[in-house]
């Protein structure tokens, strides 16, 4: 409220113009958010950095002051094959699932565009709601369909005949952990695809699409010659998004490790980060692995980041 | 939809000189028949888990440990939900999470407006700079500063408040919301506030009669995304909230799968817990999407 004063103030002097005459204006409007992202992403950034190049284990959380190591954290972390197991896992695990997450979401909304508005209207409605779904009822939700004993995911595979699934516990295997989880994503992540590209495709002139159909170009010859060019831009970025948010992935193998499952097995990045710093309490390896992940993560958005800088610039 | 079809391609079939009409018509209408049935297993696909979380939670939990399952309402009972409410912390949980969702919700909507309106109706020197962070900061992973938050919090002796959830709440949902605003306010010409001031208004008077009206869409849109975040955010909480009486609604949910499991979990309560969650959020949610999605992709669109 401070800060609303304030900045009314300079305000109500008088009628001249915003621009050029009154300079201290936006900065005292961006101070409140400054100060919040200062405090609560500056900090905790600022004392990763300094945390990964300190030894700091348990004689520190002792009281001992830490020791400056330099990259000793950093090299402790990059010979360690576990922490390649992980990255490589979580990176194979976000490009299978974005992939199949825009795969997916690009036959949605093609769907949508091929049926009747009533369809549509319905279709839509689905994707809504599964979107809509707070993501700890949905793998809630998720674990009870794939429950061992009474799911109704190995009751229906049992009743199309498939064998073995009564009674299949589909989370103590870290492969069909990870198809589960990767089923839950792609559900979770589908409805925004889905609906962003079909707001793509409905820019796609239909005289387009009749003229290429009497030059006697077919459907896959459509969608992959007008189609896919003119919806490109809304392609990558969704794709990006996708890649950045499955990059991410954590409360949700979290939800579903607590089911018993391997936990060294299916750990992603988030996941090590976690057991690092809570679990061992080894916060300068947690530090360290939490910077290489932000800067993994920088480097992927980059892209996205200057196409949204493009826009604020036009 | 047996009804919509025909008409459909009897509209677009007169811009189609096919050879066949016939024979070409009879494959339009079979295409799109096929497109439909699909687009409906889609859709039916999608809402299942939604549509058996709500069933689910209406039905006896005997009744859903016996095979097969029903997939329509049976003898429906209120009882999960009963049981659900007065299973341990849900008061707590829920009075913490409407504290951490107001506060977090007041403090963006307040913090991102004033930023909104510093970059989009004037250029100064660090403008540039700072929509540059905005957009690198909103790309910045919970899991990737959660253990700094954690020890931050730990060390100023601010673990399981609202403050301190709130404040990484706010920081992480302020850039998504600036740029959201942003938009609003450059649709807001600036023209409209200063013909009302030479008509009389003090800028004041012009800003709260004029440009704040015409921004309420904005702020609600706002607001909601705010809102969904904070309500639905599980990983901060989990480590800024460790004491079981501080946790939010997402960790007691967890929590209670997790006691009901020692006992076999009991699978209606459970979902009835998750559907007292997600009732509230899907219902926001459909309200607000139109806005959450144009804001994502805006930029390629127009591209």
């Amino acid at each position: 409220m401070s800060t609303m004063t304030e900045t009314r103030a300079p305000a109500r002097t008088g009628a001249e113009p915003r621009r050029g005459r009154r300079p201290r204006l936006p900065y005292l409007l961006l101070i409140p958010a400054v100060a919040v992202l200062l405090l609560g992403m500056g900090y905790p950034v600022y004392w990763q950095v300094i945390t990964s190049l300190q030894q700091y284990g348990l004689a520190q959380q002792f009281g001992q002051p830490p020791e400056f190591v330099g990259l000793t954290n950093y090299s402790a972390i990059l010979t360690d094959g576990y922490f390649w197991t992980v990255a490589l896992r979580s990176v194979v695990f976000c490009l299978v699932n974005a992939f199949v997450t825009v795969a997916i979401g690009v036959g949605v909304a093609l769907l949508m565009r091929a049926v009747p508005t009533v369809v549509r209207i319905i279709l839509q409605v689905g994707l809504l709601v599964a979107w809509a779904m707070p993501l700890v009822a949905a793998v809630t939700v998720w674990k009870w369909l794939f429950d061992w004993r009474t799911g109704v995911v190995n009751w229906l595979l049992t009743q199309l005949g498939a064998s073995g699934f009564d009674g299949h516990n589909w989370l103590a295997q870290p492969l069909s952990f990870f198809l589960v989880a990767t089923v839950i994503i792609v559900w979770m992540s589908v409805p925004f695809v889905a609906l962003s590209v079909y707001a793509a495709l409905t820019q796609v002139p239909d005289e387009v699409l009749e003229a290429a159909t009497i030059d006697g170009a077919g459907p896959t010859k459509i969608f992959r010659w007008i189609i896919v060019p003119m919806i490109r831009p809304v392609l990558s970025i969704v794709l990006l998004l996708q890649i950045i948010w499955d990059l991410r992935v954590f409360a949700q193998i979290r939800l579903l490790q607590d089911s018993g499952a391997p936990v060294r097995e299916t750990n992603l990045l988030g996941n090590y980060i976690y057991e690092l710093g809570i679990g061992r309490q080894d916060f300068a390896s947690a530090a360290a692995v939490s910077i290489l992940v932000l800067a993994l993560t920088i480097a992927v958005s980059w892209p996205y980041v200057r196409s949204l800088l493009a826009e604020d610039r036009s | 939809m047996s009804i919509a079809t025909p008409s459909a391609v009897g509209r677009s079939a007169p811009a189609r000189p096919a050879p066949r009409p016939s024979a070409a018509r009879a494959r339009r209408v079979a295409g799109r028949v096929l497109a439909s049935v699909v687009a409906l297993v889609v859709a039916a696909l999608w809402a299942f888990p939604v549509y058996w979380m709500v069933l689910s939670a209406f039905t006896p939990t005997a009744r859903l440990r016996v095979t097969p399952p029903s997939f329509w309402p049976e003898s429906p009972t209120t009882s999960n939900f009963s049981g659900a409410v007065t299973g341990t912390n849900f008061g707590s949980a829920l009075k913490m999470s409407l504290a951490v969702t107001g506060l977090t919700v007041v403090a963006v909507l307040l913090f991102a407006f004033l930023a909104a309106l510093a970059i989009s109706r004037f250029r100064f020197r660090g403008r540039t700079a700072f929509v540059i962070t905005v957009l690198v900061v909103q790309m910045l992973p919970a899991e990737g500063l959660f253990i700094a938050q954690y020890k931050m919090l730990a060390t100023a002796g601010m673990l399981n408040t609202v403050v301190g959830v709130s404040l990484f709440y706010v920081a992480a949902i302020v850039p998504f919301t600036v740029w959201m605003l942003r938009g609003f306010v450059a649709g807001v010409p600036a023209d409209l506030e200063e013909a009302a001031m030479i008509d009389g208004l003090s800028r004041s008077q012009a800003f709260f009669r004029i440009t704040l009206p015409l921004l309420a869409p904005g702020l609600v849109a706002a607001g909601v995304y705010a809102f969904l975040q904070a309500w639905n955010e599980f990983t901060v909480a989990l480590v800024a909230l460790p004491a079981e009486s501080a946790q939010t609604l997402p960790l007691w949910l967890r929590g209670f799968l997790a006691a009901s499991a020692n006992r076999g979990v009991d699978w209606g309560e459970v979902m009835a817990a998750s559907t007292l969650i997600a009732i509230p959020v899907i219902v926001f949610f459909v309200l607000v999407q139109n806005r959450m999605t144009s804001g994502l992709v805006s930029g390629a669109v127009k591209g």
